[in-house]
């Protein structure tokens, strides 16, 4: 499983990259592992608006749906709409399937995230 | 998962990259390399299972057949040795029990498979049944493991290490067949809608016989498959699943399971019930449909007409063979007509279907 150095995280299995005030999505390897097969991806619209913590897509795969959950406040400013044509990428390049671009509202939210040190203790609890 | 079942299989799945889930209370393989590519496997190829947790419930005495007549809706008169037959078991009402495959070695001995999550309760159920027969019921299910060997290749792979069942023939067995020293009860039947096997044999051997198919099996591209691609499979297929398109609620006749309801056969459990049902018309029908937009349809979704809720989603999946999103829902029958467009209800959004027929995918049984 492979965990980016550069990258914060969330409990929920999201990677976070921050470039200045925006703060670009996906979800990580272990998310996609423990998915399997992605066959299905629903993205928000460009301006939308979510709060740390709010469900911000789904991400579905062959068995089941789950929620992605957006990682810092703020408003949605690009959407990987290729992505959604072609989600297995997710399971093969999970760090290049970035979801959606977020312009950050709090930088103090930041706090909250798991650095990848954190999130790989995190993963190896849950195993 | 210490306190799920196992199966003998259960100490190597890790060696073949299986993710294990509980299902039914078992620890079982979703997956091995991917359900996806299992999927295409079996349809290509051919795919190997391990079903050891499915349930087999022995039922020998004189009075086998009439005891098995009165508890299965199908008619078990009808069955020779080595024949296999699939039928339901329903409670006075019609709810179905289980649905299950009987095995008749002669007319005093029988073997029923049952699902995994219903193997007590139909043995339960079959013990208070049996009080008036001269019959001996016992769930030999920890004595027996099972393997499935699915697809194109599997009567290849099969020849491979046994010729004893170079002739037979879909739905027949055969028992004490030796493969590779292992001694095996041997139908042609499966859950997948391709040409295939189902193996059963002693537990202790369950682990040799799984790494001979498989060994043998590589050059024809068999893979392990788990029990993500045995549902995707089995539902384009049009076959049911206990739980949901099947439960105690949902009679065989609303799941348009009436082929196997032998209303000419004399007293059964809940004939009255669903000969009732059958003249009265069912009020609800299980059906296929087609997603005309993006969503995937889960069990458990709303299915609306106008706004009325008519109904809810059994199973909905991405078809990996067809590459379109397909269901199946139970119904207010009235709302059913190949091509009727229905809202399956994603999230609180209403994405409309079509009605289709099913099987979603032909059956390519080797008749």
């Amino acid at each position: 499983m492979r965990v980016l150095q550069e990258l914060l995280y969330t409990k929920e299995h999201e990677w976070v990259k921050i470039e200045g005030r925006l703060a670009r999505v996906g979800i990580t390897d272990y998310a996609q592992s423990e998915l399997g097969d992605v066959v299905y991806l629903e993205l928000p619209e460009i301006d939308a608006e979510f709060n740390q913590g709010d469900p911000f897509g789904v991400v579905e795969s062959v068995k089941a749906a789950s929620d992605l959950y957006a990682p810092l406040t703020g408003k949605v400013v690009d959407v990987n709409d290729e992505l959604t044509n072609s989600p297995e990428a997710v399971n093969e390049d999970p760090y290049g399937s970035w979801m959606i671009v977020l312009e950050i509202s709090d930088e103090s939210e930041l706090n909250n995230l798991l650095s990848s040190k954190d999130y790989e203790e995190l993963c190896s609890e849950e195993d | 998962m210490s306190e799920l079942l196992k199966t003998p299989l259960y100490p190597i799945y890790k060696d073949y990259g299986a993710k294990i889930i509980d299902f039914a209370g078992w620890a079982l393989p979703i997956q091995f390399e991917g359900i996806i590519l299992e999927h295409h496997s079996v349809r290509k190829s051919a795919g190997l299972f391990d079903v050891s947790h499915m349930g087999e419930i022995e039922v020998k005495g004189q009075d086998a057949l009439s005891y098995l007549n009165y508890i299965m809706t199908n008619d078990v008169s009808k069955l020779k040795p080595n024949q296999v037959q699939y039928s339901v078991m329903v409670n006075e009402n019609g709810g179905t029990l289980d649905d299950v495959l009987i095995y008749c070695f002669n007319e005093q001995h029988y073997w029923v498979i049952a699902n995994a999550a219903n193997r007590l309760k139909d043995f339960k159920w079959m013990q208070k049944q049996a009080a008036c027969y001269e019959v001996n019921i016992s769930d030999i299910s920890d004595h027996v493991a099972q393997l499935a060997l699915q697809g194109p290749k599997a009567s290849e792979i099969l020849n491979s290490v046994t010729e004893e069942i170079n002739n037979l023939r879909f739905f027949r067995f055969k028992k004490s067949v030796v493969a590779n020293d292992i001694s095996c009860l041997i139908s042609r039947t499966g859950y997948t809608g391709e040409d295939g096997f189902e193996l059963y044999c002693k537990p202790e051997d369950v682990v040799q016989l799984w790494k001979t198919l498989l060994s043998v099996g590589k050059k024809h591209d068999l893979k392990p498959a788990g029990l993500g691609c045995r549902d995707t499979l089995r539902f384009e297929a049009g076959m049911h699943l206990y739980g949901n398109e099947l439960n105690e609620n949902i009679t065989p006749l609303e799941a348009g399971l009436n082929w196997v309801v032998k209303f000419d056969k004399k007293d059964f459990i809940g004939k009255s019930a669903l000969q009732t049902q059958k003249q009265k018309g069912i009020s609800r029908k299980l059906i296929g449909f087609e997603m005309q937009e993006k969503g995937i349809p889960r069990g458990g979704y709303e299915v609306k007409k106008e706004d009325k809720t008519i109904g809810y989603v059994t199973t909905g999946y991405l078809s990996p063979t067809l590459n379109k999103t397909l269901g199946m829902a139970l119904i207010d029958a009235e709302f059913f007509e190949l091509g009727n467009i229905i809202e399956i209800v994603i999230r609180g959004k209403k994405v409309p279907a079509t009605i289709v027929e099913t099987p979603f995918y032909s059956k390519k049984y080797k008749k």
